[in-house]
């Protein structure tokens, strides 16, 4: 089966400093991948190249079995969206922002499917609200209600729990998996949680300093680590 | 004061019983402030997106501190420069369109554009930037994101409106530079006061500045009314 992304030699810097530098890296499809590690590890940036937002100092990246070079085109940016830590929502009602990526996409935007997601994360009822008087935790269910409702290839979620309550951390674990293996849709996700990490993912990452340190099945990346750095950070040590 | 109050009463009496000829006149403002807008804002509403969402364009350093200097432009220079420019020896003379409202408009948009373009341009750099990222990774194109960004910065975006029809209905170098104040053709209500002033005739003055304080109350009303219904109050 052809991965859903293949990455070689890719590095991205800012000026002088390197913030990603990963040999390699490939993303089975339908795979959900955890990303674990400290703040500052590269993880957020890796999801902005894996979303296109930016494209690598160096390096290759395949998609689905075909070389990006330089800008991706319009069509393959559509297959994947990012939940962000800190969602931006549009001075409208809360439906008109869960619909936004439809509109933009000109997909049809009456068939259900803004009020089935509404629904789904209990924001039925402030539908009509503006979205800018929400909590963050409303504001992060409609982000990825809004996400979810454009039905993309590849779910990025940049710390998506870390508003939420118990509740919700739950819903959207329940949702995540079943976009999975419903959808087949190929999930990464960035999470300091690392028990969220083991719940989810079949593989997990632990990134410091912009490098990959261990990727491994997530059972054995938890139960059998490889490398001291993993070790350390998962006791709760401070990794550097 | 006495003069005042007795020139407003006046006023009164002939706004009252308005003539054809004070009709035109108010016409003719309006076409000319609201035509030199439209285009104004056509042109300047795109550029200035362009330019606040181009955080790192080329020569940056340069473009905005000219367009915060065309925004404090004195309108009787724009005046002088359109009329050189419109002169039979200037380069656009084969137009015909000095003394005509044709001229008058090519001035006013000249005052109106940087205005449009420098606080749309701020109104769109107000905008948290990771609003267009997020867009962008909703499948927006670049004209899509722009067109977004635009309507979030809608509240500043109207502000520019509301500043550059200002700036325009009550200018009065400009247009008596370019159009030459001639009676049915090219008086608009800011040069009729100026030469109603110098004639003495304060009553038919202070009329012409009734009206144009209303036209410019009426028109800010319906901006601010549209501002609140934007959400800001």
């Amino acid at each position: 089966m052809t991965a859903t992304y293949e990455l070689t030699d890719i590095r991205h810097c800012y000026g002088d400093r390197c913030v990603v530098d990963i040999p390699t890296l490939d993303v089975p499809k339908g795979e959900i991948l955890g990303l674990v590690g400290p703040s500052g590890a590269g993880k957020s940036t890796l999801l902005r190249l894996l979303d296109f937002l930016e494209t690598p100092t160096q390096g290759r990246i395949r998609f689905a079995g075909t070389e990006i070079d330089g800008d991706a085109s319009l069509a393959t940016r559509r297959d994947v969206t990012t939940v962000f830590q800190r969602p931006m929502l549009l001075k409208r009602s809360v439906a008109a922002n869960v619909r936004v990526g439809r509109k933009l996409r000109g997909l049809d935007t009456k068939n259900g499917c803004t009020e089935q997601w509404l629904d789904r994360l209990g924001l039925t009822d402030l539908a009509d609200a503006p979205a800018r008087t929400l909590s963050a935790g409303e504001a992060q269910r409609v982000a990825l209600a809004r996400a979810l409702v454009i039905e993309p290839s590849v779910l990025l979620l940049d710390e998506p729990t870390g508003n939420l309550d118990p509740y919700n951390v739950g819903l959207l674990e329940e949702i995540v998996r079943s976009e999975n293996s419903e959808r087949g849709t190929t999930i990464v996700i960035v999470t300091h949680d690392v028990f969220q990490a083991r719940r989810l993912a079949d593989r997990t990452g632990l990134m410091v300093a912009g490098r990959m340190v261990e990727l491994a099945d997530t059972e054995a990346f938890f139960s059998a680590p490889q490398q001291p750095q993993t070790a350390a950070f998962l006791r709760g040590d401070l990794l550097l | 004061m006495e003069t005042l109050g007795r020139s407003f009463a006046d006023a009164i009496g002939l706004l009252w019983g308005m003539d054809s000829a004070l009709i035109e006149t108010v016409v003719l403002t309006l076409q000319v402030t609201l035509v030199a807008l439209a285009i104004a804002l056509v042109i300047g509403i795109p550029i200035g997106a362009a330019i606040g969402l181009a955080r790192h364009l080329p020569g940056r350093w340069l473009i905005v501190p000219l367009i915060y200097t065309g925004m404090g432009l004195p309108p009787v220079t724009v005046g002088l420069f359109t009329y050189l420019l419109l002169s039979n020896q200037g380069p656009l003379g084969s137009l015909g369109w000095l003394f005509t409202p044709a001229g008058m408009i090519v001035a006013q948009t000249i005052i109106a554009l940087p205005l449009v373009v420098g606080l749309t341009m701020a109104a769109v750099q107000g905008v948290d930037p990771n609003l267009p990222v997020q867009m962008v990774s909703l499948g927006a194109t670049r004209r899509q994101v722009a067109s977004v960004t635009l309507l979030e910065a809608r509240v500043g975006v109207t502000a520019a409106v509301v500043a550059a029809y200002g700036a325009i209905i009550s200018e009065v170098g400009a247009v008596m530079l370019v159009g030459g104040n001639i009676e049915g053709e090219t008086r608009v209500l800011t040069t009729a006061i100026v030469l109603e002033t110098r004639r003495g005739n304060f009553a038919l003055a202070m009329a012409l500045g009734i009206i144009l304080l209303s036209l410019a109350f009426l028109t800010n009303f319906a901006f601010h009314r549209l501002q609140v219904h934007q959400g800001v109050r």
